[in-house]
């Protein structure tokens, strides 16, 4: 008994201190972002001496902060609606008709997971496609790059709908686009979901894409704007904190909402294999 | 039941051509011009210029083939310092700790953080001066632990790996906590009634029954660490001097200094190992579908 009392208190203290090597960085980001600019540069966990709630007010201006909150949100949300609904479809033709062809694009879709997107040919075919430097170009190239990952994590959870539910709606009459919107989408939602988060968050913290795609600052989401402010303001650290903390905002609240969805939708796709 | 009728291929249409426009395309074109001397100056008027590109990258003194060195390196050393903790981490969760959802929920976080930021946050944490990390070891009158975290060329890579598994662990024990769920509890209740110790019910029934999880670790893992870069770019951008190079990090170099056919070239070799390491996983995983 008092073996056992003893490794739960051991286990205890090893995640506490584990959550507080975790939270010490972001408790240090917060805490700073409200000094003064000298103060803010020492960085220490003290609290601020005063507080100063004018740096995000002037960091929202000085980083261009709104411009970059509605281009990640317009890259974020169109790109991932886009990217899931159309995978969902793809894998749902793919896993009801198991034909040879419909096995091989499986596959072939797959192989998306592991290559690594090429950049400087990406410029060259949205060059061709007169899409260069345009939002809808950049949102393609994360539609596309998403595709792989919903249809193998959507793929493998159609197979646990019944077939019977299809057979049945098709006998009520429905067609196969009312088959799939009003019948299946309903019961794939709980994937859909976790497929929509995970690849909402991932889109928001996207840097590489913006990087090679967008030469105009107008273009640029919310990471390329704090990297460019960084680079032009090394030493006021007190104004990169607080771009910090704006820029987590948002995918840290969808992640506090979707959290359900993301553990749940992980479950799925890890536990079948 | 007409399949053709009620599947129909033009549902493929959209996101397959998304696909093979956007992503496999670029690809193609990227082996293709890997060949020439596509560069800022020739882009009317290519020339083929055969192994050249690749010959450069092997054997110039500018030592890109470290880059290549270090791509596998990371591969290999980040995900076994995020896999075994996590893997520890997620059975001591599992097995029932009070608070065990927030622990979860708080490990996970740093994970859903763009890349930029932990870099730039980690700029500040591992600052020499008056960097989190270094006061804290002062603090704790561990002041001789203090390192220069990012410009001791012996510290470097190290700090990077430790910055990915501060990011990553979640992640990965999250992936686990989930393969755990689906044991049945009845292995482990017959297994102590054998007198099993924790390193038999490990061996025995955690690690054979995790093993899907593991490989959805191993592939996100390796596929992860083959294709590092904004960590490493905004940490170190590949310094000091060229030793935390890694192949997407010389491959975005070339292209903004406007020498494109090394860039694909570079893309292209990364290419290769990757599509080799997928098509080994993509045909265990249908081998394992054709005996389910």
């Amino acid at each position: 008994m008092r073996k056992k009392r003893i490794s739960v208190v051991l286990k205890q203290l090893c995640c506490v201190l584990l959550c507080l090597i975790v939270i010490a960085p972001f408790y240090m980001v917060v805490i700073n972002s409200f000094k003064p600019k000298a103060e803010a540069a020492r960085m220490s966990l003290s609290l601020p001496t005063k507080w100063m709630f004018s740096n995000y007010i002037e960091v929202i201006e000085k980083g261009k902060l709104i411009q970059g909150f509605f281009n990640s949100l317009q890259y974020a949300v169109i790109a991932t609606i886009i990217g899931v609904i159309g995978a969902a479809m793809a894998a749902y033709v793919m896993s009801r008709r198991r034909t040879r062809l419909n096995k091989f694009l499986y596959y072939f879709t797959l192989c998306g997971l592991f290559f690594p997107v090429n950049y400087v040919t990406l410029v060259k075919v949205l060059n061709t496609a007169h899409l260069n430097d345009t939002k809808f170009g950049i949102i393609l190239a994360f539609t596309s790059a998403m595709i792989p990952f919903c249809v193998f994590t959507i793929y493998s959870f159609i197979s646990t709908i019944p077939v019977e539910m299809d057979e049945a709606a098709v006998l009520d009459g429905a067609g196969s686009i009312r088959l799939f919107f009003q019948i299946i989408v309903p019961m794939l939602k709980p994937t859909l979901v976790t497929c929509f988060i995970l690849q909402f968050m991932s889109v928001w913290s996207d840097f590489l894409t913006p990087l090679y795609l967008s030469s105009k600052s107008r273009l640029f989401p919310m990471t390329m704007a704090v990297y460019q402010f960084f680079g032009k303001n090394t030493s006021y650290w007190n104004y990169i904190f607080a771009d910090i903390v704006l820029t987590c905002i948002p995918v840290v609240l969808v992640y506090l909402l979707g959290q359900r969805y993301i553990v749940g939708g992980l479950t799925s796709g890890a536990v079948k294999e | 039941m007409k399949k053709k009728k009620i599947y129909p291929y033009w549902f493929l249409l959209v996101p397959l051509a998304l696909y093979i426009l956007f992503f496999l395309l670029p690809s193609l074109l990227g082996i293709f011009y890997s060949f020439t001397d596509w560069n800022v100056r020739t882009v009317d008027k290519l020339e083929f210029v055969g192994l050249k590109n690749y010959i450069e990258i092997f054997t110039s003194d500018k030592d890109y083939i470290s880059g290549i060195g270090h791509t596998l390196m990371f591969t290999v050393v980040s995900n076994i310092v995020k896999l075994i903790p996590a893997l520890f981490l997620a059975v001591m969760l599992h097995e029932g700790l009070r608070g065990k959802n927030f622990y979860r929920t708080l490990l996970y976080l740093p994970s859903i953080l763009p890349f930029v930021i932990i870099g730039i946050v980690f700029r500040s944490v591992l600052n020499y001066n008056n960097g989190l990390l270094n006061s804290v070891l002062e603090f704790l009158q561990l002041g001789f632990l203090k390192q220069k975290w990012l410009s001791d060329l012996g510290m470097v890579w190290k700090s990077i790996v430790g910055v990915d598994a501060w990011r990553g662990i979640g992640y990965v024990m999250t992936i686990f906590i989930a393969g755990l769920g689906a044991i049945p509890r009845t292995y482990y209740e017959a297994a102590q009634i054998d007198g099993a110790n924790f390193w038999q019910r490990l061996r025995h029934i955690t690690l054979p029954m995790l093993s899907g999880s593991i490989m959805i670790n191993l592939v996100f893992g390796i596929t992860y660490g083959l294709k590092v870069f904004d960590i490493i770019y905004v940490l170190t951008n590949g310094g000091p001097g060229h030793a935390t190079e890694v192949m997407t990090t010389y491959s975005y170099q070339m292209y903004a200094n406007g020498q494109y056919g090394m860039s694909v070239a570079f893309n292209t070799i990364l290419l290769i190992i990757t599509a080799v390491i997928g098509v080994l996983i993509v045909r265990t995983m249908s081998r394992k579908e054709v005996q389910q």
